[in-house]
């Protein structure tokens, strides 16, 4: 049968779009089923919930998912107001100037910049210059350093979520008589509520996945971290240390696989919620 | 012009927008509880003149009003105004309907909350009684939880009503709150604005010069930014005294 030139060269389009798409996702399996079936044999209750031993290379990782829970959410505990704060500050009390030009390169800027460079800055500002306030190498100095590395992709996000926010909701609701503050605190940020949380989704993948910057200010302490001002050690700097260090493959790749997990736990839950908020705001 | 009671006064109201001039000398006086229409061709100022009554311009970047504007006799551009209670008293409509994105309850509740009253039973009655003097009441008593984005766009409109009328307002600024509906809920508004004028000043633009006719007591016609005749609503559209207004009218432009 003959086929018109014009539908031969979209069925090729189409085909090599297809194909890409088919790569793509076939890579990510590969990779993803790879880890898993290499790592998930040495995850089990055992691994989970006994301490290392040996560096790492025997016992399990508790600590180091405690270790990584804490962090991740003193970081966010940190960089969301500040993000927050910033893109409100940015999108709804000043008018396109000079200072949120200036700002906003600043966090493109910033954002551009290699984590290690954070990391170094890190070492230099919070470990060994504010060494009396954050005891050095210490969940407070690796969380103000993931701060200060995520605060840009936070801010950004943050600012689109506040411009989808129609105007017409922000002059409803003055009209009634609202000041600012009551039309962001009930009106703005609710409706940006999602776009907000899809950010700092992504702020906490960039911070769970980071190693460098977080050597040089986590420590790596592979004890129970006692208080925000112990060192400590997060799964990806565990998988790394303990495949330089001790070469025990095993425990890596198991190491791996929990992060895995836990990467895929949040983005699950965070979806969800997300789509929760979507639907009762439309 | 009109009665004795006056409740809104400009005089010699300019307004731009930077450079440019939006509102020339504007010098009118609108009656208490009177339905005043603004008529005129788009891009003459009706908008902005409206906004100017509650200050809404404010919250733009360079803008700049010469003049005065008197509400129950005080200038409203004065210093020490609070913007506040000055919006709280005059209540405003927008053009297309614009529902906060929750549910039918807050949304009548948030002005009322806004201003201080936290008592659930004084919000429900508050609730109701809005609801029912904007003719929604019976429509939505029953799924008050439902999200107010769900609704029609003419219900849509009559819960912006009822948002508004929630905070008990003197004024009622309406710019075009038919624009976007079709000629059922049209009416129900113009109904409702019959109604509402026992207790409410009311100040409406509108582009339809029907409506005008209908519902309003008194009508200002607008070009270019100046008001080029203000008289009561039989009288502009019996006998017009400018030819401007006579062009307009019978649809000669605009
Ligand atoms: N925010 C603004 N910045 C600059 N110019 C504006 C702004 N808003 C309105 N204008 C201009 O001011 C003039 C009057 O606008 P306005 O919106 O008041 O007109 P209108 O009579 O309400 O028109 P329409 O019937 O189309 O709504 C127009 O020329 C418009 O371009
Ligand atoms: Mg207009």
């Amino acid at each position: 049968m003959l086929t018109k030139p014009k539908d031969r060269k979209e069925l090729l389009i189409n085909g090599f779009l297809w194909a890409a798409a088919f790569l793509a996702v076939a890579i990510l399996v590969f990779i993803l089923g790879y880890i898993i079936l290499k790592g998930m044999g040495h995850v089990d209750l055992e691994f989970l919930t006994q301490k290392p031993r040996k560096m790492g290379s025997e016992g399990g990782i508790f600590p180091i998912i405690i270790g990584t829970v804490y962090f991740v959410f003193l970081t966010i505990l940190t960089a969301a107001p500040l993000g927050v704060g910033t893109a409100i500050y940015l999108n709804e009390y000043t008018r396109e100037g000079k200072i949120t030009r200036i700002i906003r390169f600043g966090t493109e800027l910033l954002a551009g910049i290699p984590s290690i460079i954070f990391g170094l800055f890190g070492y230099a500002f919070f470990v060994v210059l504010l060494h009396d306030y954050t005891q050095g190498w210490s969940l407070v100095s690796g969380a103000l350093t993931a701060t200060c590395m995520i605060l840009p992709t936070l801010v950004r996000a943050s600012e689109e979520a506040l411009k989808t926010v129609p105007r017409s909701y922000r002059e409803g609701s003055l009209a009634l008589g609202a000041n600012k503050w009551q039309t962001i605190y009930k009106v703005v940020l609710p409706s940006a509520l999602p776009g907000i949380l899809t950010g700092i989704i992504l702020s906490i993948g960039r911070a769970i996945c980071e190693t460098a910057a977080l050597l040089l200010t986590l420590g790596g302490s592979l004890l129970m971290p006692e208080s925000i001002f112990h060192g400590a050690r997060t799964l990806s700097m565990h998988l790394y240390m303990v495949a330089m260090e001790t070469g025990n493959m095993d425990v890596a790749f198991g190491t791996g696989v929990v992060l895995i997990a836990i990467i895929l736990l949040i983005n699950f839950t965070a979806n969800y919620a997300i789509k929760k908020l979507v639907a009762r705001n439309r | 012009m009109p009665e004795k009671n006056n409740k809104i006064i400009t005089e010699n109201l300019n307004f731009y927008y930077g450079k440019f001039q939006a509102l020339k000398d504007i010098n009118i006086k609108i009656g208490e509880k009177k339905v005043t229409a603004f008529i005129g061709p788009s891009g003459c100022g009706k908008s902005t003149f409206l906004r100017t009554l509650n200050r809404m311009n404010d919250l733009l970047g360079e803008v700049r009003i010469e003049g005065k504007v008197l509400i129950d006799d005080s200038d409203i551009y004065r210093s020490d105004v609070d913007v506040v209670t000055l919006r709280k008293k005059m209540g405003m409509v927008f053009q297309s309907p614009n529902p906060f994105p929750m549910s039918i309850f807050e949304n009548v509740a948030y002005g009322p909350k806004i201003h201080g009253i936290k008592n659930k039973n004084t919000l429900q009655e508050i609730v109701e009684k809005s609801l029912k003097q904007a003719f929604l009441w019976d429509e939505v008593k029953d799924d008050l939880n439902k999200n107010a984005l769900s609704l029609s766009g003419g219900q849509q409109q009559r819960l912006c009503i009822a948002r508004v009328l929630a905070v008990e307002p003197e004024v009622l600024l309406m710019d075009e709150p038919t624009s976007a509906l079709d000629p059922i809920s049209t009416l129900r508004i113009e109904e409702l604005i019959q109604d509402l004028k026992k207790e409410y000043t009311i100040v409406i633009v509108t582009h339809n010069m029907q409506q005008a006719a209908r519902i309003s007591d008194y009508t200002a016609f607008f070009l270019n930014g100046e008001m080029v005749e203000y008289d009561r609503t039989e009288n502009i559209f019996t006998k017009p005294k400018d030819k401007r207004t006579e062009d307009y009218i019978t649809g000669r432009f605009g």
